[in-house]
């Protein structure tokens, strides 16, 4: 479980990014993370895995308190959260393969991480997670050669080989089409399930969010403006998370394109 | 505005550019004259007039060269391959670390650590091979040595630079994707950085290689080694058919050089 | 049980790679033994070297002021004058050795003297060049003009080359001139890059003076040479210092300049 008290972040000299926000994560919960650009999404999940430093507030995940650690509990902590990115993120120049091992990092000593010597337990993983993700083919393809969808597949086979109690996902289908971002939505959903495991899903695409996870938050300015399910979510929230808008699908929309 | 003063607007601009223009040309040139004049205050005149005369008579005694003398030139162009390769081998070893501590996403320390990275570049840019090569002659004693120090020396700074800057441009997200899976410093520069940066890396070493194997064909003028000593010494006793010979052969190891290391960028990069 | 091993992009082949590892090593132990050092001389050099040391932190500007004062002047004049001269005059070696606006045998020629240009180092340039026109300055000037018009021609080259085509028949179709169609076409396309690589070059010829001084061809070289043949450290150690500063100060404001310009 994932509990955040009175978190708060502020840059250096700027305005407060995140300001006292507190939430509770049971497992197995998927969370959609909504709001306009600048409310402090991505802010929130780094604070989580402490790529960025929060200001103050604790964050605790299953008992463990990780706002204080020391750099090198910090890094041992990172294990238990994966991470999914917008752009993916992986190294282009490595093989598929050593980038979902290098999701083993943590659990590794140097020598062992830079002969490429990993145990074997973990080699087998890699490959039943990328047997799972639908790339055994292409385990020793370089990571430049493959498609948008693929690659981010092999993010999520990445963050699996951590065999994390978390998965924080940062904008999983901004670069996507909206038919892949389909598949990978339902993808990171379904291996939720199936491995009881909480994520925290950082999204621009309401319907989306909305047709794929269990609870919906909506971060506005800094504030939790809204935390319920999905099904919740209407017109109203929508203005309070977003601000005015002709939120109607229909045609009506047509002449208010200027935005 | 109407369009008439938008249109003298636009003519004193471009009038206003011109005048800049000119007036730097003509500041320059001014400065130029006067350097001219200053610089020629030792020249003797008459040494350069006959400059013909003398190219002539240059000529006709380099000419032909003295082809039997390369015999004796195998040992020392050996020399000058092994001073450019172990040279840059010694270049590399040292730029290393210090191109890591002088990147701004990699330096332990913006503040503290990064000047000092950055003023170790720059010293060993500004200063020339071959002053190295005279300054490590007077401790070392002459020799190869004194050659694969002043080329390793001149290497650190070109090769840190070109480095440090590589690391600077990565893509920042990888990386950011490496930490978050707990990853230690080392082990997220053997996965996140290296692959990233390797084949600018690879570049960069095979270019300053084909530059040293130029610089270490004259470092035996001052007595670093190889076959400049034997350029040196014909020069002093004015063997002008063994000096064509040198010339030639430097000339052909250089076009050699660059041949190889183009081939090699395309073989490893590609 | 799934076995794994890291694939090589750059040799696939573990055989041609463990045999390129292994010719790299006997390589570097057949170069690394021909390296005879004299330990002895080393020793005796350590003292020196330690001297040496302690002098570039304590340098002496004083003694050999004029010299020293000499010398700088004689490599700023002769890095002015030989940038704007080899400047001007690659200007139409770029130009003619450009594929694209120039005719075949004047192509020839110029490709030819920008290869042995940027092939001869400065330094046994300057060799002959003092031979031919006796010690001092202008062999120097010679020497840098010489390799500037190498440096900069290749880059005009290449630069003019590469530019955009449909700009070039453009003015061409106007009915422009040969002259005309490079002020107007070319010339813009091509004047922010060269302007760059000017002051670059620049640079590189403060430094080169520096060194040509030791094979007779004037400037700083000269006068470090003779401070540390005269075993005058703390003199050679502010020569050096200089160097550095003013080459730190001609990247700066070079650096400063491109931005402006651009």
């Amino acid at each position: 479980m994932l509990k955040i008290e009175h978190l708060k972040k502020q840059y250096k000299k700027g305005p407060l990014v995140l300001n006292d926000i507190n939430l509770e994560i049971p497992e197995g919960q998927i969370v959609g993370l909504i709001g306009p650009s600048g409310a402090g999404k991505s802010t929130l999940i780094r604070c989580i895995n402490r790529l960025i430093k929060p200001s103050s507030g604790s964050i605790s995940l299953d008992g463990t308190n990780l706002s204080e650690a020391s750099p090198k509990k910090i890094r041992q902590q990172r294990r238990y959260i994966g991470m999914i990115f917008q752009e993916y993120a992986l190294v282009e120049r490595l093989s598929v393969m050593e980038n979902v091992l290098s999701g083993r990092l943590g659990y590794l000593s140097f020598w062992q991480s830079f002969t490429r010597r990993y145990p074997q337990k973990d080699i087998d993983n890699a490959f039943d997670y990328l047997q799972r993700v639908g790339l055994i083919d292409h385990a020793n393809k370089r990571a430049d050669e493959l498609s948008g969808g693929q690659r981010q597949r092999v993010g999520i086979a990445r963050a699996l080989a951590q065999d994390p109690r978390l998965l924080l996902v940062d904008e999983p289908t901004a670069s996507l089409d909206p038919k892949t971002s389909r598949q990978i939505m339902r993808l990171i959903q379904s291996i939720c399930r199936e491995k009881g495991l909480p994520a925290i899903i950082n999204i621009h695409d309401v319907p989306l969010a909305m047709q794929f996870v269990d609870r919906i938050i909506g971060l506005q300015g800094g504030d939790i403006v809204f935390d319920g399910q999905a099904s919740e979510l209407n017109e109203q929230v929508l203005t309070r998370i977003y601000g005015d808008e002709d939120w109607q699908p229909a045609d009506e929309q047509q002449d208010k394109g200027d935005d | 505005m109407d369009q008439l003063t938008q249109h003298t607007l636009w003519q004193s601009n471009i009038r206003r550019k011109n005048w800049l223009v000119w007036g730097t040309c003509f500041v320059l040139a001014l400065l130029t004259v006067y350097c001219w004049s200053i610089m020629n205050k030792d020249t003797i005149w008459e040494f350069v007039y006959d400059a013909p005369e003398q190219g002539a008579d240059l000529v006709s005694r380099m000419f032909p060269p003295d082809w039997f003398y390369i015999n004796k030139l195998y040992k020392a162009l050996w020399d000058t391959i092994n001073i450019a390769t172990l040279g840059t081998l010694l270049g590399l070893i040292i730029a290393l670390p210090v191109a890591f501590l002088a990147a701004r996403n990699t330096t332990p320390s913006v503040l503290f650590v990064r000047p000092i990275a950055l003023f170790i570049i720059a010293a060993s840019r500004s200063i020339n091979s071959l002053i190295w090569a005279l300054l490590l002659v007077m401790i070392l004693g002459p020799g190869i040595l004194a050659g694969v120090l002043a080329i390793g020396l001149r290497s650190v700074g070109f090769i840190a630079k070109l480095f440090y800057e590589s690391i600077e441009e990565i893509n920042a997200t990888s990386v950011e994707a490496i930490e978050s899976t707990g990853a230690s410093r080392f082990q997220v520069i053997n996965y996140a950085i290296i692959p990233q940066v390797l084949p600018a890396f690879l570049g960069v070493i095979i270019f300053r290689w084909d530059i040293n194997i130029r610089e270490s064909t004259i470092l035996g003028l001052v007595g670093a080694g190889g076959i400049g000593l034997f350029l040196s010494s014909s020069l002093n006793v004015l063997a002008w058919p063994q000096v064509t010979l040198i010339i030639v052969v430097i000339l052909a190891t250089v076009i050699v050089s660059e041949f190889l290391s183009a081939k090699v960028r395309a073989l490893l990069i590609g | 049980m799934r076995h794994w091993e890291r694939p090589h992009y750059i040799v696939a082949s573990k055989f041609w790679r463990l045999s390129l590892w292994l010719l790299f090593f006997v390589y570097l132990v057949i170069g690394i033994g021909s390296i005879d050092v004299n330990w002895t001389r080393v020793y005796e050099g350590l003292e020196r070297g330690s001297n040496f040391l302690s002098a570039f932190l304590h340098p002496d500007f004083i003694t050999r002021s004029n010299d020293i004062y000499a010398g700088i002047l004689e490599s700023l004049t002769i890095t002015v004058t030989s940038t704007v001269a080899g400047i001007l005059l690659s200007i139409p070696f770029g130009i003619g050795a450009a594929r694209n606006i120039s005719i075949k045998p004047i192509y020839l020629f110029c490709r030819a003297f920008i290869a042995v240009s940027r092939s001869m180092q400065e330094v046994i340039v300057a060799i002959f060049l003092v031979a031919l026109f006796g010690f001092g300055a202008f062999a120097g000037f010679l020497t840098l003009t010489y390799a500037t018009i190498g440096f900069l021609g290749k880059l005009l080259a290449e630069e003019i080359e590469g530019i955009d085509r449909k700009q070039l028949e453009a003015i061409k179709s106007t009915g422009a001139s040969w002259l005309q169609s490079i002020h107007m076409a070319i010339w813009p396309q091509v004047m922010p890059r060269m302007v760059g690589l000017s002051f670059y070059r620049f640079d590189i010829n403060f430094r080169e003076s520096a060194v040509i001084g030791i094979v007779g061809a004037g400037g700083i070289g000269a006068t470090l040479n003779t401070a540390i043949d005269r075993y005058e450290y703390d003199s050679a150690g502010a020569i050096l210092l200089l160097i550095i500063i003013i080459v730190m100060i001609c990247e700066y404001l070079s650096g400063w300049i491109r931005k402006w310009i651009s």
